[in-house]
């Protein structure tokens, strides 16, 4: 007897329904009101672009723009860091064979990814206030590099993974040093896991508010914690531009991760 | 004087398993020098040992010479061929042949002759643009040998290099290899589990079995002289029986076989006592009875250009027996009496 699928279970359409709605109705909204004409954030009156001149050109305008230039230069180095030293620990994972606390290394580099994100937030305000670290914006760019990291690892490593040892081999056997054996063949091969990992990365530093909230001190905001600062006092419609605005560069970098590390065949030997 | 690689009482070990256990041989150069037994035997450990890539336990790797056993693997001028081939997929075909040559720092108009001269010896110039993956399995198999041999190193290794291939290419590929590696010079060490393979390209063969060489000498020495059992079961097919040898003299013992029929064969060992005896099946003929050996046949099996015949000896013991399936050969029928004849060197008598 052949299995059924699970599309032919009774009720998955009505489930299948309810969560797709629960899920993205209230960005769907959003986004359609971020268009809206009037300043009431619950009545249509008509298509307009209105709100999103008043992110550009309001009386908000300087204090977003300074919040948005904090939260990309801090997510591209963010990004950039934690990739360099995710790359790294790949290699280490999957190239250097085996050592003693192997396991638990792994475990340590995935950390981030189960410990509630406000227990991290606090012990880093902590742990920043009891070496008396001035918290601003070196303070984020720190956190952010840290909890990147695992985000960045997933897709490296398991690119990595699907690299056969004999290509660094043939390279080193080609009178390659370990330096050009890296640079010139295993980069090159692993690069969609890297970049898919760096864009990773990218967004949700860009996106992170609960630790960026607690470590980046009076007078310093990123386009989240700018974002809420507004909100807390009463819901403008520019708001809502400016997520869909965010929305749409999470989605773009989002689907670009997913493209880039699914072009890159697998590279197994032969 | 030392030959092209001598290898003097190299071991290793990983963790608690012993790959190699004090493997000594020198590989002569140009000579097409190959490592064969099956899989876990240490052949393929060996190589990468000679190449770079793991190092060794204890011992010494000496290359004309020279001890490499600690040197990294860009420093030793000897190149493989990898069982997979490990082209580069992002580099073109004409590139990936280049690369060695640009490791050694030859400018590029050089190196690019030089790549092209290597393509075309293995008659894939057409293709110097092409990806590797654009390639077949042969093509690539070229590929990867213009690319170990660009850099003219003094050892090419080969580590089953064939296994990829299907088995007409894989025949045709051996007359090529040998064909190469005496228009090169070069010395080639070639790993392989196939006995055909090694039987038909190889100046020496070394049979390695659990870390340890069995038996090193041409091909015809591997197969007509074996030394011990193993070396006689791994290449080729043989009979195995069982005997006691009452005296060796010579280099010539006096067997008697299952059923009483006494034989003067060559042996490997001097001591008498217990000791198997090797008979080669296409060495044997189906003769009228009453001239000596004598048998019953229990099956025929038809193998297109041979017959197997399958035999019991009067005193028990099985063997087969193999011959041309020529158009003049009369096959018995099960239950026949037959008589065995042993032609020259059809029976060897085994250390052990």
């Amino acid at each position: 007897m052949a299995l059924r699928s699970v599309r032919h279970y009774p009720g998955f359409a009505g489930v299948a329904v309810l969560c797709l709605t629960i899920l993205y109705v209230p960005l769907i909204v959003v986004m359609i009101y971020s268009f809206n004409a009037s300043t009431s954030i619950t009545n249509w009156g008509g298509f307009s672009l209105r709100w999103y001149g008043e992110v550009f050109t309001g009386p908000d305008a300087p204090r977003f723009k300074a919040a948005a230039w904090n939260s990309l230069t801090i997510a591209v180095l963010a990004s950039g860091i934690s990739t360099v030293i995710a790359t790294a620990a790949a290699l280490a994972m999957l190239r250097a064979g085996a050592f003693r606390g192997r396991s638990l290394t792994f475990a340590l580099i995935n950390l981030p990814l189960m410990v509630p994100e406000i227990v991290i937030a606090v012990s880093t305000l902590i742990f920043f206030t009891m070496i008396s670290f001035q918290t601003g914006y070196l303070t984020i760019l720190i956190a952010h590099i840290t909890f990147c990291i695992p985000f960045a690892y997933l897709p490296i490593a398991a690119r990595l993974q699907g690299i056969d040892g004999s290509y660094e081999a043939a390279a080193r056997d080609l009178y390659a040093t370990r330096a050009q054996a890296f640079f010139l063949v295993l980069l090159p091969l692993m690069a969609p896991g890297v970049i898919s990992g760096a864009l990773l990365a990218f967004i949700i530093s860009l996106d992170d508010f609960i630790i960026t909230n607690f470590v980046k001190g009076a007078g310093m905001e990123t386009l989240p914690t700018a974002i809420y600062g507004s909100v807390k006092q009463g819901i403008k419609p520019g708001i809502m531009a400016i997520s869909t605005m965010m929305l749409a560069v999470s989605i773009l970098f989002v689907t670009l991760s997913y493209l880039i590390n699914r072009k890159g065949r697998p590279v197994t030997s032969g | 004087m030392s030959g092209a690689v001598d290898i003097r009482g190299v071991a290793k070990v990983f963790g608690t398993f012993t790959a190699l256990q004090r493997v000594s041989l020198s590989i002569e150069d140009n000579e097409f020098f190959t490592l064969l037994g099956p899989s876990g035997c240490g052949k393929t450990t060996l190589l990468r040992l000679i190449a770079g890539f793991e190092t060794v336990t204890e011992g010494e790797i000496l290359l004309f010479g020279q001890n490499i056993a600690n040197l990294e693997p860009n420093q030793r001028p000897v190149n493989t061929v990898f069982q997979q081939y490990a082209l580069f997929p992002h580099m073109s075909v004409l590139e990936n042949v280049a690369f060695g040559l640009k490791m050694k720092g030859m400018d590029a108009p050089s190196r690019t002759k030089r790549a092209g001269e290597m393509l075309e010896m293995v008659h894939l110039s057409d293709f110097a643009n092409r990806a590797p993956a654009q390639l077949s399995g042969g093509q690539q198999q070229r590929v990867a040998l213009a690319r170990a041999l660009a850099p003219q190193p003094k050892v090419l290794l080969l580590d089953e290099p064939l296994s990829a291939l299907d088995l007409k290419l894989r025949q045709a590929m051996r007359l090529e290899l040998k064909q190469l590696q005496q228009d090169t010079g070069i010395t080639f060490i070639f790993v392989t589990h196939d006995q055909e393979e090694a039987l038909t390209m190889s100046n020496r063969i070394a049979v390695m079995r659990a870390g340890q060489v069995q038996q090193i000498g041409t091909p015809r020495e591997i197969y007509e002289a074996p030394v011990n059992r193993f070396v006689a079961d791994f290449i080729g097919e043989t009979n195995l029986l069982e005997v006691d040898v009452a005296a060796i003299v010579d280099g010539q013992a006096q067997v008697v076989l299952p059923g009483g029929f006494q034989i003067t064969c060559p042996s490997a060992t001097a001591e008498a006592g217990r000791h198997h005896l090797s008979i080669r099946p296409e060495r044997m003929t189906l003769v009228p009875v009453g001239s000596g050996l004598e048998a019953t046949v229990q099956n025929i099996v038809y193998l297109g250009t041979d017959l197997q015949v399958m035999v019991r000896l009067d005193g028990g013991a099985d063997m087969q027996l193999r011959i041309q399936n020529a158009a003049r050969v009369q096959v018995p029928a099960p239950g026949t009496r037959v008589g065995l004849h042993l032609e020259e060197g059809a029976a060897r008598l085994l250390a052990d």
